[in-house]
């Protein structure tokens, strides 16, 4: 290979030197945590035996919680869909009311180590738990997909690579992050991870909304700036929605249902039920679920914020943009697949930002009339091929929404240690998460699964081997849907939580609520919901997971069941769920005395 | 031996112990008032009538548009907390608190 000519795309990046000190520094830290608090038993591994304090509880709950997803891809969604972002801002917090109020408190006095646990102990049944293991296994493979496109766009941007390998090299970074750790060493890393990921989330946040309206706290800045009126009145003028305009992105029914499917998604959701088991009592439960709701909020009510000075400041750069059409060669002399652009912003900055994001291939620039401007206005297009439909788009080719909280510093110009450390905070956010929930897919495999019924007289050290070859197979799995994603990191992730309302919240609320709920109702309630759900979402999304082999969707956006979006089905499947097991129970016998015992148990918090 | 689907179902009146179902009442009562509130908020303001409470501004946004992106979260926060609290109240009442 030659390196011996400098080439033009080889603007050196500026925050390259401060991402990698950052990113060094933030792993130690996190090894050194997981080292103190190492586990060998298996109560310690997936529980952490009990003794977490509420704080830290709620702070862990809090990272293990908000993921790359609400990391990185919630604002730029928001960014994007205006007024209906909404639907992934309350989905994602409100549900935390429904688990908080139904479930912790109880899951927390019946107190066993999973979720399939409770429902195969609730429902007297191992058809149920084999069930309910399979469910967790689908829906934590499905997050940790979302997670990998996360990890992997952080490393594509900053050793500026092909998103593939970036996700290559994140799938071996969280693996030996989760292998080592257990649920101890994971509560202690995720506390600090909480600290970094919302540390990075603030700094240019704040820094945004005090350059944008001069106000610090973005929260403020957000209602008492007159950014949305300026925002709304430029959108109009590129032919586009008003951002503040309700129903502009999804129908009012898709609202309603995708932020269902995430809020009873958000209460079913194992990893995050499985906190709750960590705590000390049901009163530290509650209190622990308080504290974070609270971490929860304080990123959930900035990331509006963000994404609206976002959209505006993106805008204010990039329309009017001089630009250049550069040599077609990467460094190593490969060609581009797109062409690359040198931009100038219309007051005359060179916009390098672009440049080095153009190079991942998440930033694409078309200059359709060729006159070296870019204009973000609207227009028709004449379709490549005659087959294909007529578009209409603006000279932005493509810009990947996952990719807006990241490059906002860099946008906003902030110094080059901002930039990195929103890098860093993207790694931890996407780090604890995967971590969690790849402690239950190895919990559901190797606790629920492997050791009950292939070698139920495994050691200690056995079951920890188990858990962590189990760990390993999640990754490869996840890995292959953050290389081949069904949707943007957050889209990926609200799959996830429609997989995981249709199927446990169903049975886990009336397992609680409604005694007479039997083990037929709630194994038949489960494999309805999930299946159907899951039949949904393949269909809508088969060109983007199997590339290979569709070219299109089976079910495509014009023939979507009553026009509900494949992210809110699992609104659809919990409804059926909740019927079926109703019904089902209903007609069979009722539950033995034994488990009614349990119920009133479990309802008492002592 | 079929029961009715109704919310009084949820305690059995063969219950070994009435302390132990005016408890469950009591939580279900408080559950009840908050999850009202949570739809009230989430769906009611948020969703179904968002362009009614759009007319009305707080700052530059409508008021929907800011309960859906900003001020349904802030509540959601105080039900999580009034929840936590109300338990504490009842618990002590009930001497089933893990202080007591």
């Amino acid at each position: 290979m030659n390196h011996a000519a400098p080439l033009l795309l080889a603007i050196v990046d500026p925050a390259l030197p401060w991402t990698w000190t950052f990113v060094g520094i933030s792993f130690v830290l996190y090894l050194y945590i997981g080292w103190r608090s190492r586990v060998t038993d298996t109560e310690g591994f997936y529980v952490a035996g009990k003794g977490v304090p509420a704080i830290a509880n709620g702070a862990a709950t809090a990272a293990d919680w908000m993921s790359a997803a609400s990391f990185i891809g919630m604002a730029g969604l928001i960014s994007f869909s205006g007024s209906d972002g909404c639907v992934y801002l309350m989905g994602w917090t409100g549900g935390y009311v429904l688990l908080a109020l139904l479930l912790a408190p109880y899951l927390r006095k019946f107190g066993h180590y999973t979720v399939p646990d409770f429902i195969g102990q609730r429902y007297y049944s191992e058809t149920a738990r084999i069930v309910a293991a399979i469910c967790a296994i689908l829906i934590s493979v499905t997050y940790v997909g979302g997670q990998m496109r996360g990890v992997g766009l952080v490393f594509a941007r900053f050793l500026e690579i092909d998103l593939n390998y970036g996700v290559i090299i994140g799938m071996a970074i969280v693996g030996f992050f989760s292998v080592l750790g257990g649920m101890k060493g994971i509560t202690w890393t995720q506390v600090a991870q909480y600290g970094v990921l919302i540390v990075a989330f603030m700094v240019p946040s704040i820094a945004i909304s005090t350059m944008l309206t001069g106000q610090p706290v973005p929260q403020i800045g957000f209602v008492a700036s007159d950014i949305s009126e300026k925002l709304n009145a430029v959108l109009l003028e590129l032919g586009e929605r008003e951002y503040t305009q309700p129903f502009s992105k999804f129908s009012r029914l898709n609202v309603f249902c995708i932020t269902a499917a995430l809020m009873f998604g958000t209460a079913g959701l194992p990893h995050v039920i499985v906190r709750f088991y960590t705590v000390k009592d049901v009163r530290a439960a509650r209190y622990s679920a308080v504290w974070a709701i609270l971490f929860i909020a304080v990123l959930y009510t900035t990331a509006p914020a963000l994404g609206m000075f976002a959209r505006y400041n993106l805008i204010k750069n990039l329309h009017g943009a001089k630009i250049e059409e550069l040599q077609q060669v990467t460094e190593t002399g490969e060609k581009m697949p797109f062409p690359l652009y040198s931009l100038t912003s219309p007051d005359g900055k060179p916009l390098d930002w672009a440049m080095r994001w153009q190079r991942t291939g998440l930033l694409q620039i078309d200059d359709l009339d060729h006159d070296g401007l870019i204009s973000l206005e609207l227009r028709d297009v004449t379709p490549a091929s005659p087959s294909s439909k007529p578009a209409r788009r603006s000279e932005l080719g493509k810009i990947d929404q996952d990719i807006i909280v990241l490059s906002t510093p860099e946008v906003a110009g902030l110094p080059p240690w901002v930039i990195a450390l929103v890098a860093v905070g993207g790694l931890a956010a996407a780090l604890s998460t995967a971590s969690g929930l790849l402690l239950v897919i190895s919990s559901s495999l190797a606790h629920d699964l492997y050791v009950r019924y292939y070698a139920p007289h495994a050691t200690e050290m056995q079951r920890v081997t188990i858990g962590r070859v189990a760990i390993i197979f999640g990754i490869v799995v996840a890995g292959y849907f953050g290389i081949h994603p069904p949707g943007f990191v957050g889209e990926v992730v609200s799959f996830a939580f429609g997989l995981a309302a249709a199927s446990f919240f169903p049975a886990i609320f009336l397992g609680i609520f409604f005694k007479r709920a039997n083990r037929t109702g709630a194994v038949t309630g489960m494999i309805v919901g999930m299946v159907t759900t899951m039949c949904y979402i393949v269909m809508c999304t088969t060109d983007k997971v199997f590339p290979q082999f569709f070219t299109s969707p089976i079910i495509s956006p014009d023939h979507w069941w009553f026009g509900i979006s494949p992210q809110g089905i699992g609104t659809v499947g919990m409804l059926l769920n909740f019927a079926v097991t109703i019904v089902v129970s209903l007609t069979t016998p009722p539950p033995p005395k034994e488990i009614m015992e349990l119920i009133e148990s479990v309802r008492t918090p002592n | 031996m079929s029961k009715p689907l109704s919310r009084s179902e949820t305690s059995s009146p063969r219950h070994p112990n009435p302390n132990a179902r005016s408890y469950w009442q009591a939580n279900l009562r408080v559950v009840g008032m908050l999850l009202t509130i949570w739809f009230i908020v989430a769906y009611g303001i948020s969703i179904l009538f968002i362009e009614q409470f759009n007319t009305i501004k707080i700052g530059s946004v409508g008021l929907g548009f800011w309960f859906a992106q900003q001020g349904s979260i802030f509540v959601f926060v105080g039900l999580v907390w009034i929840y936590a609290v109300a338990m504490d109240v009842i618990d002590r009442k009930f001497h089933k608190g893990e202080r007591s």
